[in-house]
């Protein structure tokens, strides 16, 4: 222990004997962290988004399907139980964001337009959490129960079928024996989503409104579960396969959307390479203020070795020097990340390019997501590596012959 | 038992295409308390035989025995903890850490030891008012003469009273008073604690206060004489 603090203060006196040079090395690891965790963080939060209006358009981290549901989401392919039953058992196993939908396929047909959409039968109180409609922001009103007869509709819908709240439109899909079902509804809202494609595709009406219409008894096409955090689902998926049986399959919103999925997995290795390709930028600078100092103070770490200090103690020296660089830029960079992120953590607004967003599924409204995973991660890897690089002039320092060291020139 | 034996010492050294005979078949024997100097012209081979007494340069050939161990065989760790434990330099310049102060190089080697903190510290303050340097602790190399400089570097080496003290041109730097003073030290050291000292130098002032001049040229020694029976 004692030889640790002997040179740690070396360390620490050699790293202030140039000022300028750490001062620019320090400078230049706290912008590398920054950007390191900055970016994540927006990048994250980007990705994040992507995968929150993503699931909001499922809508639910784990669903229940019939098997044959997702090749072929129509009224021929509802859960083969009883919503009641099936409802029942949620209850009762303490789900609190749950919820039951008929979800199929439909047309909706204005006085002057139609168009293809997918029809969503719900009950609104269970539906408050799940879906990305804010039900106050609403204009004019949202359901009130399973069994209203109105019809909410996006404003972009709205706006293509040429319709507007008070007047009817027609809802038309196909029972279970492929006779046409049909409906008028009164529009009674009109919905905004950060998307804009969900304004155009998804309509509300209630649950027993629209299992009346299309002719299907106690049936829905799905039921959902949100958890707490769609990264970790499995407890939830877990509680929903003991609760159904039958001929029904339980999937995990990454299963049902393998893109959405995949882009979770892709986003954390780029971090990885993120930040590896900016330390490695970094490691040019960092190797090279070490082998300036290792090369100027030769005379010295000669000294050194010759009134006795042993060569793996030099290059602990120089390892500890590097480390305490390190440490001070990353807490620097680590510090200044976190002080950019907090005043934009309410949102980027990105509307003007709301456009190309949307043909990414993303909103125009861009929230960083600063992970302590993430700035945890970068430290790790900035000291590891810093580590590594920093073993190279180390090494060299302590291979010196003492005599040799003292008398060069 | 002898505080250094050196036995048939060779070292060649090449500079171009020249070989260079640095030592040549040297042998000596340096009795415990012995105070020796080691006087010869620039190249004569007297810091290359005190470097190979301090195991820090290895000889082509012979044997080097520090307190009955022969060291010349020696790995680096245990050269190095060697030179710790039993050894005292003073080299000629470039004496001091720059980034400690004078107390602090004075407790360096202490330290590396693993003395406890105030036992370093109280005997650091004691040996800087020894060598007259009482009021400097704090100052750092810079901030010193080289005279101030190599009293501390001198400090350094006998602070842990250590078997022998090895000094390459301890007075160069030095006015003549200093090292007077300086040389009055090593001799008090020599004769109230037996601490051994070799002595590389051409100032015939130190010269005059060993009590054994060794005179080397070219590599060999071709003069040994004991200057206390003188």
């Amino acid at each position: 222990m004692h030889m640790f603090v002997v040179l740690a203060r070396l360390a620490w006196r050699n790293l202030w004997r140039n000022h300028r040079r750490t001062l620019i090395m320090l400078a230049a690891i706290t912008l590398g962290v920054w950007a390191m965790i900055f970016m994540t963080a927006l990048m994250r939060g980007m990705v994040s988004q992507m995968i929150a209006d993503g699931i909001s358009a499922l809508p639910g981290h784990v669903q229940v399907h019939h098997p044959d549901y997702r090749d072929d989401p129509s009224i021929a392919n509802l859960i083969p139980r009883s919503d009641t039953e099936l409802s029942a058992r949620f209850v009762d196993a303490g789900f609190v964001k749950w919820s039951s939908r008929v979800r199929v396929p439909a047309v909706i047909t204005s006085e002057y337009e139609s168009r293809g959409v997918t029809l969503l039968g719900i009950d609104p109180d269970s539906e408050r959490d799940l879906t990305f409609v804010d039900y106050d922001a609403v204009e004019g009103r949202f359901l009130s129960a399973s069994d209203d007869s109105g019809v909410v509709i996006g404003k972009k819908l709205a706006a293509t079928l040429n319709t507007e709240i008070g007047k009817r439109v027609v809802l038309m899909s196909q029972d279970p024996d492929n006779d046409i079902a049909d409906r008028g509804f009164r529009v009674i809202g009109l919905f905004e989503a950060n998307v804009q494609s969900f304004e155009e595709n998804y309509l509300f009406a209630g649950k027993a409104t629209v299992q009346k219409m299309l002719r299907i008894g106690d049936q829905v096409s799905e039921f959902v579960v949100l958890g707490e955090d769609y990264r970790d689902v499995d407890a939830e998926f877990e509680k929903v396969l003991q609760l159904v049986d039958g001929n029904v399959e339980v999937k995990r919103w990454f299963e049902l959307d393998p893109y959405l999925g995949t882009m979770l997995g892709v986003m954390d290795g780029f971090v990885l390479v993120w930040i590896v390709v900016i330390f490695l930028a970094l490691s040019f600078g960092l190797v090279n203020t070490l082998v300036m100092a290792v090369f100027e103070r030769v005379r010295e770490i000669g000294l050194m070795l010759a009134l006795g200090m042993k060569p793996i103690n030099i290059l602990g020296q120089i390892i500890i020097e590097s480390l305490l660089l390190l440490a001070i830029g990353l807490a620097l960079g680590s510090a200044l990340a976190w002080a950019t992120v907090q005043p934009i953590k309410d949102g980027i607004d990105v509307s003007i390019v709301s456009e190309g967003m949307d043909m990414w599924g993303m909103s125009s409204v861009l929230y960083p997501e600063l992970l302590l995973s993430d700035v945890v991660l970068a430290n790790v890897v900035v000291l590891v590596l810093g580590f590594l690089a920093s073993l190279s002039p180390a090494w060299r320092a302590s291979r010196y012959e003492p005599i040799e060291a003292i008398t060069k020139v | 038992m002898s505080a250094v034996t050196c036995v048939d010492l060779c070292k060649t050294y090449r500079q171009g295409e020249v070989d260079i005979k640095a030592l040549d078949h040297v042998s000596i024997e340096i009795d415990k308390g012995g105070f020796v100097c080691l006087s010869a012209p620039s190249g004569g081979g007297k810091t290359t035989l005190l470097n190979a007494i301090g195991g820090l340069d290895r000889p082509d050939s012979g044997e080097v025995i520090i307190n009955g161990r022969r060291i010349d065989n020696l790995p680096k760790g245990e050269l190095a903890e060697l030179r710790l434990r039993q050894i005292g330099f003073v080299f000629q310049a470039f004496n001091l850490i720059p980034v400690l102060t004078a107390r602090e190089n004075i407790e360096f080697v202490m330290q590396v030891q693993g003395v406890p903190a105030a036992e370093r510290r109280q005997r650091a303050v004691e040996i800087l008012e020894e060598v007259g340097l009482a009021g400097l602790e704090d100052r750092r190399p810079a901030d010193m003469s080289g005279g101030q400089q190599q009293r501390v570097a001198v400090a350094r080496a006998i602070v842990s009273r250590p078997a022998l003290v090895l000094a390459d041109e301890p007075t160069a730097n030095l006015d003549s008073k200093t090292a007077d003073g300086l040389m009055e030290l090593f001799r008090e050291l020599n004769e109230h604690h037996n601490t051994t000292f070799v002595i590389a130098t051409h100032d015939k002032r130190v010269m005059s206060y060993a009590k054994r001049l060794v005179r080397m040229l070219d590599g060999r020694i071709v003069d040994d004489i004991n200057q206390d029976a003188a």
